[in-house]
């Protein structure tokens, strides 16, 4: 089943309502879809949790996801790591369980629209500075963009868009190239070596997700603690 | 030849060799990087977890070039910009 035809690089172009200015396409049904699929997952598998030594096999499935998701940002933030916890773990379950459902045929992943990836790039452009102030002060993270000296402002304002950008189009061009690989194997080799590359997709969705997480993770890191590590540095300099 | 044709055949001409010379670089970029990733986890095997990590944040940086080269060369085949304007002239 081909919901994107092969000459379409986006599902954004794949309409399925139109209404007045109201248009609904498949970037949309499948964000939408995903996001009821983890939510009512979740509330389900939540709904009778036991602290007890048995645990259902569902139970103890969240508790390794979310116990690693943890292990990985306190890997990196060193400290306060459960007020990043929300922010990047959501971004985590979403781009992984958006990436992995493309072996279930006629579902295209809403993260190879790059619509969604720059959503999800400019949440992250928006939570470096809302951690950073929250975390150390306005007046200390402004002076962030004057250090070393005023020179640099320019080059951290130009880092902090082109990161963003690299972000967004990082993702949606993994995805998006691995969709059209198997559509144009489909269309040559129909018949054994779609199926190694969708079970190659998995592991590339998978690391998608990873990295996206860790590469927020560090930058919101880099933003909320440069200072405290600027100021080892000097100490241990001197 | 038209200047329909001499724009499709640009325009391919143009995906191939940004992608076969985009490809190259970050090629030996990653080579790079992991060859001193795996010999630096052969010498130090308990600092794997955290040379992982910046192992696959670096391929990440690294791999992005290769990424946009590759998305060009998708606009370029698939939603070429310059498309509606040549058929526009050709048309009109």
């Amino acid at each position: 089943m081909e919901i994107v035809p092969i000459n379409q690089i986006s599902p954004d172009q794949v309409i399925f309502f139109q209404w007045g200015w109201i248009v609904i396409n498949a970037t949309l049904v499948y964000t939408w879809l995903v996001m009821a699929l983890i939510v009512i997952g979740s509330v389900l598998i939540t709904r009778n949790i036991s602290p007890g030594r048995t645990i259902s096999r569902w139970q103890n499935a969240l508790e390794i996801i979310l116990s690693s998701v943890r292990f990985e940002i306190r890997q990196i933030s060193k400290d306060g790591a459960d007020s990043y916890f929300s922010f990047i773990g959501t971004l985590f379950l979403f781009i992984l369980f958006s990436n992995i459902l493309t072996v279930i045929p006629g579902y295209v992943a809403p993260t190879s629209a790059l619509s969604t990836t720059s959503a999800l790039a400019v949440l992250v452009f928006f939570a470096v500075p809302l951690f950073g102030i929250t975390k150390q002060g306005l007046i200390e993270y402004i002076k962030e963009y004057f250090r070393p000296n005023f020179i640099f402002f320019p080059f951290h304002v130009m880092g902090e868009f082109s990161r963003t950008l690299a972000l967004a189009v990082r993702l949606f061009g993994n995805l998006m190239s691995h969709e059209k690989v198997i559509a144009i194997l489909l269309a040559v080799t129909p018949l054994f070596f779609p199926v190694v590359m969708q079970a190659l997709g998995l592991i590339i969705g998978l690391i998608q997700a990873y990295i996206f997480a860790i590469l927020a993770m560090v930058y919101i890191a880099s933003a909320s603690q440069a200072h405290e590590e600027a100021g080892h540095n000097e100490n241990n300099s001197k | 030849m038209d200047s329909v044709s001499i724009v499709a055949a640009a325009s391919i001409i143009a995906a191939a060799i940004c992608m076969c010379i985009g490809a190259i670089g970050p090629a030996l970029g990653q080579g790079r990087a992991v060859h001193s990733a795996l010999s630096s986890i052969a010498q130090q095997p308990d600092e794997r977890n955290s040379l992982t990590r910046t192992l696959f944040v670096g391929l990440a940086m690294i791999e992005s070039i290769a990424i946009y080269c590759f998305v060009i060369s998708m606009i370029l085949v698939f939603a070429n910009p310059f498309w509606g304007y040549i058929i526009k002239r050709a048309g009109g």
